[in-house]
């Protein structure tokens, strides 16, 4: 990677992290820099540790990184547990009168501010943060007129008075820093460029507008719910209809009945709210009427860790529901892609007539992204396959709603128009919709039914491109990954080539259907594979085998709640390489 | 010069309504009075049949959709209602019937019931409550009457039974009302009255499983029913005079509409989102100035 700059910022919830959280990433996409930041907190509203890291720079920054390059803690925890990741030329900014530092690595600048002696914050709880944001800025090299114009944009809906008083401690801040502290050895240079600044979860709730969502629905739950509230503040000015349901299964159906009626449903929920969706996954399947759902995994089972991430919830996507049925399931990259791939979703499942599922999880859901607005569209190709929306001239053959086709796709005729009244069906039904599973029991209409959904599948296979290897062909090591962890795998290949180790990588994002044999295609000639995974049992490597027989020379798992660091990684591969192990489980060593 | 000649649109009649397939019902099952009644309603209405959805869960009586020639939909058991309301919000033009069990309407799906009748979603309710699983072969329901000899409690039902028309009305209903298969002209008002009113009404109609429930039959409910219009006391729009009836069975039980108000918006009503016409008409571009808005806010 780049020249990159890491800031970490912590404290106790309810002790205003995201402020300068929001105003450092505001600065740097102001000065044309990328950026990627990741909140690691707990499910309480106040108290606990709440550690955020943003790291920027020129280039595209693929995660958050190993280490950091200036430290604000907010309290004494975060001094205690964060310091050491500051390296030789980082420095740390604190609270003198509140906080004990501690011995932090060789080259390491400690920045005590005396702040009861810098202003009069009695009545400004947060008074210190906006001291040590004036500080930071100032050691960074950036002018004060840029933090003035952003503390202005960040307290607008503020009276004056309090966004006098704010700038009025940046500056004192600023000036401190200037008099007191070392500036730091690489000025955050300045680029042209402008980025927006995203969630996947505003992501993909904007991927959906742009795809021509019409209806949403969704019950609160960590870390999908970030979808719902763009979806519901935007809802009038893109005419959406978003619905707040009373349970996982009233959200899921509720789709399905909009779905039927005409409209690109989509909801989004976490692993708990899937698994009362799974029957209605098979509704959707079995009466042919598409809708997208969205799972933001997080660490289960169960209640699990709401605030952490997991890539655990896969088995329960292939399995969802009962009964084979066509699906589709893809695991976005980043979170550019948590916005390309929604369109690209219902471009699918309209075509199919059948669910689509996106494997989000926490890492992506609530990271934060630094996005070229270009790669932001929001004119996608919409094809909505074979509908009926006109009765035409009124002439037409008697309507078969599940006409037994090639593709296995019957045209959809939209509810509303005459001459096409029929009947969709959860119960197993002959090409008129009427119900063969009671009474009527058909065996042979039963397998032809079958069959015909299932030939979806093939033509699903044949939109969807197989995956391909990024970096040099004949690598020492070749590293399988699915979904978030996409760019932490990114930059252990750059870490492991420059300790003289060529590393390729191969990211998978659709996971049904699999394309299987270009798989094995592109991995038999690979010297050391290792499949790279955040969960336990190897979910994918396990998937992979079912469906390929292949098994990696090696894996590399975490199931801690927090995302891999580029060095996990690299290690893991150093130790696997050397034959000390196949399977890796990096210890994260920060508690957050 | 031409004349013009106005074809009057053809009368619509129980043919039009009549469904691909016969109703596989046991003989004598109350649920095809119902289904009588709903036709006849939806005729004297003169409701074109395309622009009908009619939705049911799972059981004998949520076949219904199978049995009537409208837009039907056959979904999971217990979740009419939900996918009921998505098809409403996303084409309120269409006149939306939903149709099942008592097991399905106040056993599993007793949430969204609850729910749906909360948002005052603009659908029409007709369970057809037989105090039954009938399709399941005979086991105790919400409604099946305290000391019932089912398949699965076969020594009598000790759970209270609740009474679907004072939860409706506890729920906050806009219509509620009970009927009787065994009168489908009193039912067809109902079922008339229940299509007209503009928000969520309910329409809790006793129709006996002849097979599995010996104990509520057509007889047995003949002598009970009394119709609360035979009543000049009776004031539908008196919410606890409602509750009052709604708790009475035995010698007597109360029929007919329970209660009516007209006040409050219906769901698809209140949602601005709708104001440009059903969201499946709406255009599903996001207008270019609005997009660069969304794109702004994060820069
Ligand atoms: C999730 C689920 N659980 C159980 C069933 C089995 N099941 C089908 S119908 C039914 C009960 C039907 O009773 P009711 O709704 O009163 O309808 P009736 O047959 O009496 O008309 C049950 C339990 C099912 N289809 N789905
Ligand atoms: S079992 Fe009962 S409810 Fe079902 S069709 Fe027969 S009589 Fe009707
Ligand atoms: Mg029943």
């Amino acid at each position: 990677m780049s020249e990159s700059f890491v800031v970490g910022i912590g404290g106790a919830a309810g002790q205003g992290v995201a402020t300068p959280g929001d105003i450092f990433a505001k600065i740097f996409s102001r000065r044309g820099l990328h950026l990627n930041a990741y909140n690691a907190y707990q499910s309480i509203i106040r108290g606990g540790h709440t550690f955020l890291t943003i790291r920027t720079g020129p280039q595209k920054i693929s995660n958050t990184g190993d280490h950091l390059d200036l430290l604000i803690p907010l309290n004494q925890d975060t001094m205690d547990r964060h310091l050491r990741l500051l390296t030789a030329g980082g420095a740390c900014l604190y609270n003198a009168d509140l906080i004990q530092p501690g011995t932090p690595a060789e080259g390491v600048q400690l920045c005590p501010m005396p702040v009861s002696k810098m202003a009069d914050i009695t009545r400004n709880k947060v008074g210190q943060n906006t001291l040590a944001i004036g500080a930071a800025v100032n050691m960074m090299g950036i002018g004060f007129s840029v933090l003035e114009g952003v503390l202005a944009e960040q307290f607008r809906k503020k009276d004056k008075a309090v966004i006098d008083e704010n700038i009025h401690l940046a500056r004192t801040g600023y000036e401190y820093a200037s008099k007191n502290f070392q500036a730091l050895a690489w000025p955050l240079p300045m680029t042209d460029a402008r980025y927006a600044v995203l969630s996947g979860n505003i992501a993909m709730a904007m991927g959906g507008a742009a795809a021509g969502v019409k209806f949403y629905s969704a019950y609160p739950m960590s870390p999908a719910t970030g979808v719902l509230h763009w979806m519901a503040s935007h809802a009038r000015q893109a005419e959406i209809m978003v619905r707040q349901v009373e349970d996982e299964i009233g959200v899921v159906t509720m789709a399905i009945g909009a779905a039927h009626a005409g409209v690109r449903a989509m909801c989004a929920t976490s692993g708990g709210g899937f698994a009362l969706m799974s029957e209605g996954m098979g509704l959707s399947a079995q009466a042919e009427i598409p809708i997208v759902v969205i799972d933001c995994q997080r660490a289960g089972p169960s209640t699990g860790v709401p605030t952490k991430t997991e890539q655990g919830d896969l088995w329960q996507m292939l399995g969802a529901g009962f009964g084979d049925y066509p699906k589709v399931i893809a695991a976005p990259l980043d979170i550019a892609d948590c916005f390309k791939l929604i369109p690209e979703m219902f471009n699918l499942t309209d075509r199919f007539q059948c669910p689509g599922i996106v494997l989000c999880d926490l890492l992506l859901s609530e990271g934060r992204l630094s996005v070229d607005p270009k790669e932001l569209d929001f004119n996608p190709v919409i094809d909505r396959g074979e509908m009926i929306t006109s009765n035409g001239t009124g002439d037409h053959e008697p309507y078969k709603r599940y006409k037994i086709t090639e593709s296995g796709v019957s045209p959809r005729a939209i509810p509303g128009l005459p001459g096409y009244t029929h009947v969709v069906s959860s119960d197993e039904h002959d090409e008129d919709g009427v119900l063969i599973s009671d009474e009527y029991t058909n065996a042979g209409k039963r397998r032809a039914m079958m069959e015909k959904r299932m030939r979806k599948m093939d033509g699903i296979a044949a939109s969807v491109p197989p995956p391909k290897l990024h970096g040099p062909a004949d690598a020492d090591v070749t590293l399988i990954g699915w979904g978030s962890t996409h760019g932490v795998i990114h930059e252990a290949c750059e870490l492991l080539r420059e300790a003289g180790i060529s590393a390729n990588h191969l990211a998978i994002r659709w996971l049904v259907p699999l394309h299987g044999d270009a798989i094995l295609d592109l991995l038999r000639g690979a010297r050391h594979t290792i499949i790279v995974e955040n969960n336990f049992s190897g979910q994918f490597a396990r998937y992979l085998r079912s469906e390929t027989s292949f098994v990696p020379d090696g894996n590399i798992r975490k199931y801690d709640g927090e995302p891999f660091a580029p060095h996990h990684i690299v290690e893991a591969v150093k130790e696997q390489l050397a034959g000390k192990t196949k399977l890796s489980v990096p210890a994260h060593e920060i508690m957050v | 010069m031409a004349t013009e000649t106005v074809v009057a649109p053809k009368a619509i009649t129980m043919a039009d309504y009549k469904g691909r397939v016969d109703p596989d019902w046991c003989p004598g099952c109350g649920d095809f009075g119902v289904l009588a009644a709903v036709q006849k309603a939806l005729v004297e209405l003169q409701i074109p049949k395309h622009e009908v959805a009619t939705i049911s869960g799972i059981g004998c009586s949520s076949n219904f959709p199978g049995f009537i020639e409208t837009y039907g939909m056959h979904t999971l058991h217990g979740r009419s209602l939900p996918v009921a309301t998505g098809m409403k919000l996303a084409n309120h033009a269409m006149t939306v019937l939903v149709t099942g069990g008592d097991g399905d309407g106040f056993g599993i799906g007793c949430n969204h019931f609850v729910h749906t009748i909360r948002r005052n979603v603009d659908l029409t309710y007709i369970v057809m409550d037989n105090q039954i699983y009938g399709l399941t072969t005979g086991q105790t329901s919400p409604t099946s009457r305290i000391g019932m000899k089912t398949k699965s409690m076969p020594y009598g039902n000790i759970e209270t039974p609740l009474s679907p028309v004072a939860l409706a009305l506890a729920a906050g209903a806009t219509f509620v009302a009970r009927g009787f298969s065994g009168d489908q002209k009193h039912l067809t008002e109902l079922i008339k009255l229940g299509i007209e009113h503009k928000g969520f009404s309910f329409i809790d109609v006793f129709s006996p499983c002849v097979t599995y429930n010996h104990d509520n039959t057509f007889q047995w409910f003949r002598p009970r029913v009394k119709k609360l219009e035979d009543n000049p006391e009776y004031d539908s729009t008196d919410w606890a005079m409602a509750m009052e009836k709604s708790v009475i069975w035995g010698e007597e039980i109360p029929i007919g509409k329970f209660f009516e108000r007209t006040d409050l918006p219906t769901l698809h009503g209140a949602e601005p989102v709708l104001n440009s016409g059903p969201l499946v008409h709406q255009n599903n571009r996001i207008p270019a100035e609005i997009a660069q808005g969304f794109v702004q806010e994060l820069m």
